[in-house]
């Protein structure tokens, strides 16, 4: 067989697999990709989602009771390296961004579509490899940040494997990047302006290049670990010499712009679902390009603030709690210009718009201990407890998992042809949002008055606020009940969606739904406004 | 026009007065035992209103919108081609960063009445063969304030217990003891991997690094027995890594530190 470099040709409709089959195949399709990622992603974020519940119920009392120590440090360190590198940062680039970023630009494909399905085929395998090594002599539970010289003195054989995966997928994501900002600066149709592109475009500029400059380190920094480990090298093993801070300044340096390669792109998906369903332009796009690259900027260097009581200098302490605090002002500026967004449209309350509103107040609230965390005083008191994990659960959770589900409710009807049902969407926001704060919430206050991260026993006196952390674990688990039958009814007996159910204006609308195999049946449409909601050039159509 | 104008005032005046109200009236945090704690909760305190008005605020923003500007049934069309205003965008960029900067500099201050800004002097112990390292931790002080008057302390850490060494005594105790109101200066060592110490009620916490000791200095201001965490993941007993602090009055403590303090041994 000849290997062609065409998409046209390589995407030739008789050599693919049919219907659904076509989802377990080395498809070249960007959509095809796209599923795949967020499939997989979801599959993944309920294993993930299993584990956190235990790590739950161990906490719901105060000894040791449901799991030995061991397996309890095992669970929480795949809890976090699942949900991070194989849910969240998969779904919000990978998923996302291949359905997307191609119709945002004008091109049928991504610009490299065989790196791009080599970039989701490392995931199912490494992702299965990590989990596997659960089930071996010894499984890594240093935690997801794996600070020498406890992951080089824990058994080796499960941390090798963590290493491994871990490298994977971050090749996986590179490989990502750079194709979205090939496609995004190379792919663009014609005539179309870099200021006219949709607002996700931006976000995943900025994010691949956060991906780019931040997740080599990380490959290089584990790379190292696993000589020290294997080779019995010194770099950050102190009794042979090496410095296990240096290793802390090295992970950060990938994992502190992580977590914006984790949030950007929600916050891209945001502005576009929000304007459609409030019926407005996107409020200040000018401002919102710049607040995502002064995001990205300042995002680079502030990683040492998760390092104030590791025994930096004072003056570092100081650059880098002014350097994260100014963060909050392009963040700012763009919960701001959404909440003008919504201001005076006229508003369909459905699922996505619950979902992204949801996001905005638990967002803000996360932001605001984020800013407290920054200030060096602040921090040395509640570094490494409950706070902080309340703390980014508020990011993570809180933020990107409800732009996730926000962005299902919306795009679902493009990708099926199908509509989800509107009163069991609104059925899982609201068990959502209550069983998340009432999860997260009190963990501040555990955090403030003495309880620890990553412990599976704690002092009896704060047994009655955790068992109301896993009472709000235990209602976002059983909330994923009605989103699960919402999608299996959908699929197959869903209200017909036509093509264009909100009446949108971004260019995927622009063709039937499902869209066909090249996006568009002619040429590429040109649209000059994305967000023109209330103009004459829209009233026309 | 003016009506809305007074509809604003109240709410603002409204989000104010409660976010100062909740600030005031609801403390999250433990007792405060050290020097440190006041200092430390007078910043929290700021944060915490400053916190709640902007998070208030927004709420009452979104849920607002949601209300005010839903579609109603039959409604048709679009809201208004809204797409910037300028000089909002510019007030809600520089207020922001007025109060950024301002938080960061209140912050700066407090961190040095903590005594974070200290510089640590580097080459003492000359005499010593190996010119050791120190790394800096919250409330340094100079070499020559510990050789003056601080009761100097050297602790261990290990997988999962902590020593506390009093030099001067020559012994070592599983608990730490220090008397009230004076300053204790620790030297922290670990000697596997990396834990920290925390004493919540101190509102201190500084890691314990292996082959790099860390400085802590702090002054106890009220008698009681204070857990001891640690509160860096330090291997399957982490959870149960805690020990006790006693602070009490200097006559007790001398009687503790008599009974344990051993005889100079000549050799
Ligand atoms: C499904 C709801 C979730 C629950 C109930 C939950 C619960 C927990 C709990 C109890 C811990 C242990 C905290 C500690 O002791 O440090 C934890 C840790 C963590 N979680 Fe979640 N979590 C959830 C979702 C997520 C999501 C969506 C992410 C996405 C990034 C995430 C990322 C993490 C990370 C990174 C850690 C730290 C792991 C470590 O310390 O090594 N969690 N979670
Ligand atoms: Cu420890
Ligand atoms: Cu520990």
């Amino acid at each position: 067989m000849t290997i062609s470099i065409d998409p046209q040709k390589t995407n030739n409709e008789s050599l693919q697999p049919k219907g659904w089959l076509r989802y377990f195949s080395f498809s070249l399709d960007h959509k095809v990709i796209g599923i795949q990622y967020l499939v997989c992603g979801f599959l993944f974020y309920l294993i993930g989602g299993t584990l956190a519940s235990a790590i739950r119920i161990e906490l719901a009392s105060p000894m040791s009771d449901f799991m030995p120590r061991d397996v309890y440090n095992q669970v929480l360190t795949l809890h976090g390296t699942i949900m991070i590198f194989l849910w969240i940062v998969p779904v919000v680039n990978g998923a996302f961004g291949n359905y997307l970023i191609p119709f945002y630009v004008g091109a049928r494909d991504m610009a490299f579509p065989r790196l791009n399905a080599v970039a989701f085929w490392l995931i199912p395998p490494s992702g299965l490899m990590l989990v596997a090594s659960y089930f071996v002599e010894g499984a890594a539970q240093a935690g997801w940040t794996a600070y020498p010289p406890l992951s080089i003195t824990t058994p080796q054989s499960g941390q090798i494997i963590w290493i491994l995966s871990v490298l994977l997928l971050g090749g996986s994501s590179i490989f990502g990047g750079i194709n979205f900002i090939a496609t995004i600066i190379k792919l663009r149709r014609p005539g179309l302006k870099l200021m006219q592109l949709p607002m996700y475009c931006w976000a995943m500029l900025g994010t691949s290049l956060l991906v780019v400059l931040s997740t080599p380190v990380l490959a290089g920094t584990l790379i190292l670990l696993s000589f020290d480990i294997i080779a019995n090298t010194g770099f950050f093993n102190p009794v042979l010499g090496g410095n296990v801070v240096v290793y802390q300044h090295l992970f950060w340096f990938y994992s502190h712009p992580a977590v914006y390669i984790m949030v950007l792109p929600a916050f891209g998906l945001v502005s576009e679902i929000l304007p459609v369903h409030a019926r407005k332009p996107l409020f200040g796009y000018t401002t919102m390009v710049f607040s995502i690259m002064g995001i990205v900027v300042l995002g680079l260097v502030v990683w040492a603030h998760h390092m104030f009581t590791s025994g930096t200098p004072p003056w570092m302490r100081l650059f880098f709690t002014i350097a994260t605090a100014f963060i909050a002002v392009p963040t700012g500026i763009k919960f701001f210009n959404w909440v003008a967004t919504l201001w005076g449209g006229k508003i369909s309350i459905n699922s996505a718009i619950l979902f992204s509103c949801g996001f905005i107040i638990n967002f803000v609230f996360g932001g605001i201990t984020g800013v407290a965390l920054a200030q060096v005083p602040f921090d040395i008191h509640v570094h490494d407890t409950y706070f902080v994990v309340a703390h980014f659960h508020y990011i993570v959770y809180g933020g990107t998992v409800f732009i996730i589900f926000s962005s299902i409710y919306h795009w679902f009807p493009k990708v099926t042809g199908k509509m989800l049902n509107e009163k069991l969407g609104i059925l899982h926001f609201i068990i959502t949002f209550i069983g998340f704060n009432l999860c997260f919430a009190p963990q501040h206050w555990l955090g403030l008055n003495g309880m620890p991260r990553r412990v599976a026993e704690y002092d009896p006196q704060f047994q009655f606020v955790n068992q109301i952390s896993s009472l709000g674990a235990l209602l976002m688990a059983i909330s994923t009940i009605p989103f699960l039958i919402n999608v299996i009814i959908s699929v197959r007996n869903g209200k017909d969606a036509g093509d264009n159910p909100w009446n949108a204006l971004t260019p995927e609308w622009l063709t039937s739904s499902p869209p066909p195999v090249e996006n568009w049946e002619g040429e590429a449409p040109l649209v000059e406004e994305p967000y023109g909601y209330g103009k004459e050039i829209y009233e026309q159509k | 026009m003016l009506n809305k104008n007074i509809y604003l005032i109240l709410i603002i005046s409204f989000v104010f007065a409660i976010s100062f109200w909740i600030g005031f009236n609801v403390n999250l945090l433990p007792a405060e035992a050290s020097i440190n704690a006041p200092i430390y909760d007078e910043l929290f305190k700021i944060l915490f209103i400053i916190g709640l008005i902007i998070f208030i605020g927004m709420t009452i923003a979104v849920i607002y919108s949601l209300f005010k500007f839903r579609k109603r049934n039959n409604q048709i069309g679009d809201g208004i081609a809204l797409e910037g205003n300028l000089s909002l965008e510019i007030v809600w960029t520089i207020i922001p960063s007025i109060i950024v900067l301002l938080i960061g500099l209140y912050s700066y201050n407090i961190y040095d009445r903590m005594g974070g800004m200290k510089e640590l002097n580097h080459n003492h112990d000359m005499m010593s063969s190996n010119s050791e390292k120190i790394w800096a931790g919250i409330s340094q002080t100079s070499d020559n304030e510990i050789a003056i008057n601080n009761l100097s302390i050297e602790v261990s850490a290990m997988q999962f217990a902590f020593l506390f060494n009093y030099p001067k005594g020559n012994f070592i105790s599983g608990e730490l003891h220090v008397p009230v109101d004076q300053k204790v200066s620790m030297k922290m060592e670990s000697k596997d991997v990396i834990h920290a110490f925390w004493v919540p009620e101190f509102r201190i916490k500084q890691d314990i690094i292996p082959g790099q000791p860390t400085i802590l200095n702090f002054t106890p201001t009220k008698v009681g027995k204070y857990p001891i965490i640690c509160a860096e993941l330090c291997g399957p007993y982490h959870g149960g890594m805690r020990a006790s602090i006693i602070v009490e009055e200097e006559s007790d403590y001398n009687e503790w530190f008599n009974k344990n303090k051993k005889p100079e041994v000549n050799l």
